[in-house]
């Protein structure tokens, strides 16, 4: 068998569901050595970080041995345990009003589709809602916001393609000061994080709403796309030292992949995830739940 | 650029350590390789091709009398490297051609790149005079047929559109305009969907039998995880795509995603896209990118692009300038505009051995407006004092920094970085010949 069909057959196996992984694992086995093994590489193959992976499994070798547990039942429920105590470890964020969210991210993982929804469940509280089509930079970004905004029946404050992202937040914020807007959602331009002078126009956008609106709480949220992989980690890292990075929407949950990186985010960075986001439709958007979500990777 | 370096930083790490050693046995390169594979893992390698991948690596380099071979850590630099070659496909592909027009679809998740692709191919391909027209056939996405047009005017080509239409319909009509109306490319932009949604799949399934595309490209984040196999399979599975096209190189990502989509689809990678403007789009080089991922850096694609941007002529006039020691501002200025001309500095630098993983590229911020700011430095002064930069005194500093907008330290560091740079050359001469 060629190099290409024996990696074929051995994706086979990867390719399945983790949950069905995880019962095989389960089902009927020596929980040794080679069982911890396997574990570790199903919890990789969900995106959970290598270093997160290794101390989770290392975690759960001493429990089951400190319990003495023997039983498949009794080992998974261990598992969803430190799962759910590494999501813990990141105090679950309360937006109060008047709030200005600012939501970052790289290009593609769904900002402005977040908006969009995001702006309509705040909305359906009778709260009044703002959004800043601050993303000046990609061709008809604003044009997107727009129908968005219209679908979820808010304000928007726009302005034309090219112009000072700074400038639109200024607009949007003085108009929310003037008309008491509960929440001011600001969208902002993909970003890759190593770009330094993009992330310079970010601290600026920032600064601004510190400026020019320090009574509001300011939140900055970031989107993470769930089918990311190792990268995600990096990406945070590099937003939060930039501006202070508050809460993850996570995106795109209703693929295949789980977005196990927001394990190791919770539990290393302490950075809560707020929102996910599991489609395309103006209410596919749903607070974070941490027990679900390890049910999920399941 | 940081593409790899975070797993060539890591590889080197692990055959320095072998290095050292001068023997080895079959339990080192275990080792070694138990490390390898991590740093796969890290780098987002699937783990199953992780796997093949090692064992492959590990029996060649047991077969290959390793243990008597005088540097091991060389040979098992040239295996990794051979395999890694051999796993992202062996030479980089070109576009199909069918006759007139040549059809390409584009399809992917949502946000991977598609419709800022098709920018670029279009740019990319009018580059070889060829004529393309963009069709709108993401009929989803809020004002994504808008930013199709702002990009095809960018692009400079006629976009074809229908409103939120039938793509399938669309993608017929719009191939019909192209082949009505000469067209040389056409390039279906679809909307981002999800591979597990079989009516979205259905439809893209319809497209490709309307239109009978040469090309479907498969449009791929380069910062994908574990799922990217999910992906690339099914997309593969039920379109039969015919190469792949990864972007956002120009992260930090390590790319991993690419050797798994390779290898589970069997598929080339034929561009990679390395940036936001429309002729940031490179051809995929599969040995170059593992090159790269040892750390030995993209030495190709430098020495071309260096090839491109200065005449041999000049670097002639530059070697000979050091050799009399005649080396003045003017030519570092003219230095400075042939980097320009290389591109983005920290692509250069990546590209560089041992460069890649030396210095954290982000870390040294390489500020091409700096480089403007040194420009301007140079162009205050008179052609006197850039023959001779030693007669500046206070009074010249303070004129120039006034004339080029700067400050009198910023002159003065130049002017330090020029006498480094020239005793830099200095020494290097009679080394081994040098280039730029």
């Amino acid at each position: 068998m060629g190099f290409f069909g024996k990696i074929f057959s051995a994706l086979k196996k990867t390719k399945d569901k983790i949950s069905e992984k995880l019962s095989a694992l389960f089902s009927g086995r020596r929980i040794d050595d080679e069982f911890f093994d396997e574990l570790e590489e199903i919890l990789i193959s969900s995106d959970i970080s290598v270093t997160t992976s290794m101390e989770i499994v290392d975690e759960l070798r001493e429990r089951v041995k400190r319990d003495r547990i023997s039983e498949n039942e009794g080992v998974v429920a261990a598992l969803k345990e430190i799962l759910t105590q590494t999501l813990e470890k990141a105090e679950p964020l309360e937006i109060q009003t008047p709030a200005v969210i600012m939501v970052v991210g790289v290009n593609g993982v769904g900002k402005t589709t977040t908006i969009g929804k995001l702006a309509a469940m705040l909305a359906s509280g009778r709260k009044s809602v703002t959004i800043a089509a601050a993303d000046t930079f990609r061709a008809a970004a604003s044009d997107q916001l727009t129908v968005w905004a219209n679908r979820a029946d808010v304000k928007i404050i726009k302005s034309s393609e090219g112009s000072d992202p700074s400038a639109v937040v200024f607009d949007a914020l003085t108009s929310a000061k003037a008309k008491k807007t509960d929440y001011t959602i600001i969208d902002t331009a993909g970003r890759l994080h190593v770009k330094s002078n993009l992330m310079e126009e970010l601290k600026k956008m920032s600064r601004v709403v510190e400026r020019e609106y320090p009574e509001a709480n300011f939140y900055k949220l970031i989107v993470l796309d769930a089918t990311t992989g190792q990268n995600a980690v990096n990406q945070i890292e590099f937003f939060d030292e930039a501006i202070g990075i508050d809460g993850i929407v996570l995106t795109k949950l209703d693929g295949t992949a789980k977005g196990g990186f927001v394990v190791s985010m919770c539990g290393e960075l302490e950075i809560p995830v707020v929102y996910v986001g599991t489609g395309e439709k103006l209410d596919d958007i749903s607070p974070f739940d941490k027990d679900e979500f390890v049910e999920g990777l399941f | 650029m940081a593409v790899f370096s975070g797993l060539s930083e890591k590889l080197n790490h692990i055959f320095a350590k072998m290095t050292k050693r001068g023997k080895l046995d079959e339990y080192e390169i275990k080792q070694a390789m138990r490390e390898v594979r991590i740093a796969l893992l890290e780098a987002d390698v699937n783990i199953g091709v992780a796997k093949q991948f090692i064992n492959s690596v590990s029996e060649k380099a047991l077969g290959q009398d390793i243990l008597k071979s005088l540097s091991p850590a060389q040979q098992v630099i040239k295996i990794v490297n051979e395999e890694l070659t051999a796993l992202m496909g062996s030479t980089n592909s070109k576009l199909e051609t069918s006759s007139s027009p040549t059809v390409i679809m584009m399809c992917g998740l949502q946000g991977a790149g598609k419709t800022t692709l098709c920018g670029k191919l279009a740019v990319y391909l009018k580059k070889q005079n060829k004529k393309t027209l963009l069709i709108a056939g993401d009929v989803y996405r809020p004002a994504a047929i808008n930013q199709l047009k702002v990009v095809g005017e960018k692009a400079g080509c006629e976009v074809f559109d229908m409103g939120q239409g039938n793509p399938v319909e669309i993608a017929r009509k719009g191939a019909e305009r192209a082949r009505s109306f000469g067209f040389d490319y056409a390039i279906i932009d679809t909307a981002g969907r999800l591979h597990i949604d079989d009516t979205l799949m259905t439809e893209l399934e319809d497209i490709k039998k309307a239109v009978n595309p040469a090309e479907i490209l498969l449009t791929v984040d380069s910062m994908t995880g574990q799922d990217a196999v999910n992906v690339a399979d099914t997309f593969n599975k039920r379109l039969d795509v015919t190469g792949v096209v990864l972007t956002k190189l120009d992260g930090d990502t390590r790319g991993g995603a690419c050797l798994s989509i390779k290898a589970v689809t069997g598929k080339p990678i034929k561009f990679s896209s390395v940036g936001e403007k429309l002729t940031d789009l490179e051809p995929f080089y599969p040995d170059r990118m593992a090159s790269r991922i040892l750390g030995m850096g993209d030495v190709l694609t430098l020495i071309e692009k260096a090839e491109q941007s200065i005449s041999e002529e000049q670097m002639k006039k530059i070697e000979k300038k050091f050799k009399e020691n005649s080396f003045t501002l003017d030519d570092y200025l003219e230095q400075f505009d042939a980097l320009k001309n290389m591109g983005d500095i920290k692509d250069i630098l990546g590209m560089l051995p041992g460069v890649g993983n030396k210095i954290k590229l982000d870390n040294a911020q390489v500020d091409e407006k700096a480089v403007e700011r040194m420009k301007a430095i140079i162009l205050s002064m008179t052609p006197k004092e850039r023959r001779n930069p030693a007669i500046l005194n206070a009074s010249r500093k303070q004129r120039i920094s006034k004339g080029s907008g700067t400050t009198v330290q910023e002159v003065n560091q130049l002017i330090k970085k020029f006498e480094m740079s020239k005793q830099m050359m200095k020494n290097m001469k009679g080394q081994r010949s040098f280039r730029f």
